[in-house]
């Protein structure tokens, strides 16, 4: 009873992170229909600049704001030198199906490079800011730390802002009515391309954030050729695509779904069928309902 | 005259889609724009508010040209297009679809003072502001499409078919509404429509476009009469 519990427990916290993973992947696919698999060097490089103002200043609460400042304006930067022109300048519709595939594992690589030119075969850490020992109930310990309950409060206050952002703001109608009509947003006066940028902004610090909390929860070290890392960028794309790509609160429920069920692999089942479980989920998804748990079944709009 | 068209060119890959179109319409005028389906219509709106680029010719609307620059920028110059097919957002709330004209505009007082005259001009987008725009009807639909672009504060007015698959009854009322906003509000209106006898019957000019060239323009009221358009344009 007490490991059924403790499972549930792990699976909700690896699970939020994921959660912040999808967002960030669902964000770009609703502004531009690009799957960003540059994501996962963004968080990358977003820890390590976490990592830089967590050794200079020794405190975690600057270094996770200038993280996600930092993803967004990586974020935005790649949108704008280097997507918008590459979209503007692609001929037809396969092609635009494929180049921003294509690019983004390229610009994946090319960020990955860049950081082992710097850091070289030195690994960043970012420890913990608070105790990671588990709590104590009685007999037992529950797998649930000081950590955890910071994760899981860092999560909830980051995705109701951006639920907020986007359900009560100005910026936030742009950016939905945006990613459902470009056309008609750019007849009624939203500067649309100005507007993807911003959402790119946002998907790159929702991105970071996983990536610094995932590094701070798991083993703390940080190198340029994380699988940790690319680890991440698998389960948010697999959450975001069982939340149905189109919704937050899709891409939370996935993150959540697929946080327990790997949880529950690894507890009950064995540590090396992770990675084979995830994908497991994923087509048991796409089989038995291909919009996502909340997406409604419709085509794509054009 | 304020919005002045001449020699306008557009292609669509190998078509030439507007041949050598010239026209223009006054300040405070409601001019129809008629002819059968291909005729060029909703490429010459589309052309005028930047979705389409043109291929040669001129259009300005007072000083601004209109061939030079992209949608978002001409909205905030006093132009507002209305696309074909209802142009509202059906995952946004008919409130969302309104405020959506007015999210440019700096001055947030003047925006709320637009919202109130278009919710008196169409009280039944009033009753529904909380619902999905795809909750209405297409009529309604239409009235908020209509509604939206006049919260970007228009002076000219791009409608591309609002008749499309609406019921008699309800195209005879939201005409009626195009006419009584066009003297209300001073606004310069260019009409684009397939139901040609509906258009002219409240257009003060029109224009009848016949395979990307101008068939034969004029007051409305004397094409309507004449017995040759209508039998070679009109259809009747």
């Amino acid at each position: 009873m007490m490991k059924l519990f403790n499972t549930i427990l792990i699976g909700i916290t690896s699970g939020s992170i994921y959660s912040l993973m999808a967002i960030a992947i669902v964000l770009v696919w609703r502004s531009t229909r690009v799957i960003n698999f540059a994501q996962a060097g963004l968080a990358l490089a977003s820890s390590f600049v976490g990592f830089e103002v967590l050794t200079r200043t020794g405190s975690f609460w600057i270094a996770l704001p200038v993280a996600l400042l930092a993803g967004a304006g990586m974020s935005a930067f790649i949108e704008y030198f280097f997507l918008r022109p590459l979209l503007k300048r692609s001929g037809d519709e396969s092609q635009e199906i494929f180049l921003p595939i294509i690019a983004t594992l390229g610009l994946l690589g090319v960020i990955k490079a860049i950081l082992s030119f710097i850091y070289g075969d030195q690994n960043g850490t970012i420890s913990p800011p608070v105790s990671d020992k588990d709590f104590i109930v009685g007999a037992n310990s529950i797998s649930m730390s000081p950590m955890r309950v910071l994760i899981l409060i860092v999560v909830i206050v980051l995705v109701s802002s951006i639920t907020w952002l986007f359900q009560k703001t100005s910026i936030g109608l742009a950016l939905r009515a945006s990613s459902y009509s470009p056309e008609i947003s750019r007849l009624a006066g939203v500067r649309v391309d100005l507007i993807r940028t911003c959402g790119w902004a946002i998907s790159g610090a929702a991105g970071s954030a996983a990536g610094m909390l995932q590094t701070a929860n798991g083993s703390g070290s940080l190198s340029p050729d994380s699988l940790e890392f690319s680890l991440l960028l698998v389960f948010g794309f697999v959450a975001a695509v069982i939340g149905g790509l189109e919704s937050l609160l899709g891409a939370v429920l996935g993150g959540i779904t697929l946080g327990i069920f790997i949880s529950f692999v690894l507890m009950y089942v064995s540590g090396s069928l992770v990675f084979i479980s995830a994908f497991l989920i994923l087509l048991l998804v796409l089989y038995v309902r291909p919009q996502g748990i909340i997406g409604k079944k419709v085509g794509r709009r054009a | 005259m304020s919005l002045v068209i001449t020699d306008l060119c557009v292609d669509h890959g190998a078509i030439r889609a507007i041949n050598g179109v010239s026209f223009s319409v006054s300040t405070g005028q409601l001019a129809a724009v008629v002819g059968s389906n291909g005729a060029g219509k909703t490429t010459l709106l589309r052309t005028l508010s930047g979705l389409n680029k043109a291929t040669a010719g001129n259009a300005h609307w007072k000083s601004t040209n209109l061939l030079q620059a992209k949608p978002e920028k001409l909205v905030r110059k006093g132009l507002s297009h209305v696309s074909e097919g209802k142009s509202v957002i059906p995952e946004l709330s008919v409130a969302e679809n309104l405020d959506l004209g007015a999210l440019w505009r700096r001055n947030k007082k003047e925006s709320a003072q637009s919202k109130e005259a278009i919710l008196s001009n169409f009280p039944r987008l009033g009753e529904r502001l909380g619902q999905r725009a795809d909750t209405l009807s297409g009529g309604e639909r239409q009235m908020l499409a209509i509604g939206r672009s006049l919260m970007s504060k228009p002076e000219l007015l791009l409608l591309d078919e609002p008749s499309l698959g609406l019921a008699p009854l309800v195209i005879e009322q939201i005409f009626q509404s195009i006419r009584d906003l066009t003297t209300s509000m001073g606004l310069t209106v260019l009409l684009v429509e397939q139901n040609a006898i509906g258009a002219l019957k409240i257009a003060d000019i029109g224009i009848v476009l016949n395979l990307g060239k101008v068939a034969i323009a004029g007051p409305a009221q004397t094409l309507i009469a004449d017995p040759a358009v209508r039998a070679a344009y009109l259809g009747y």
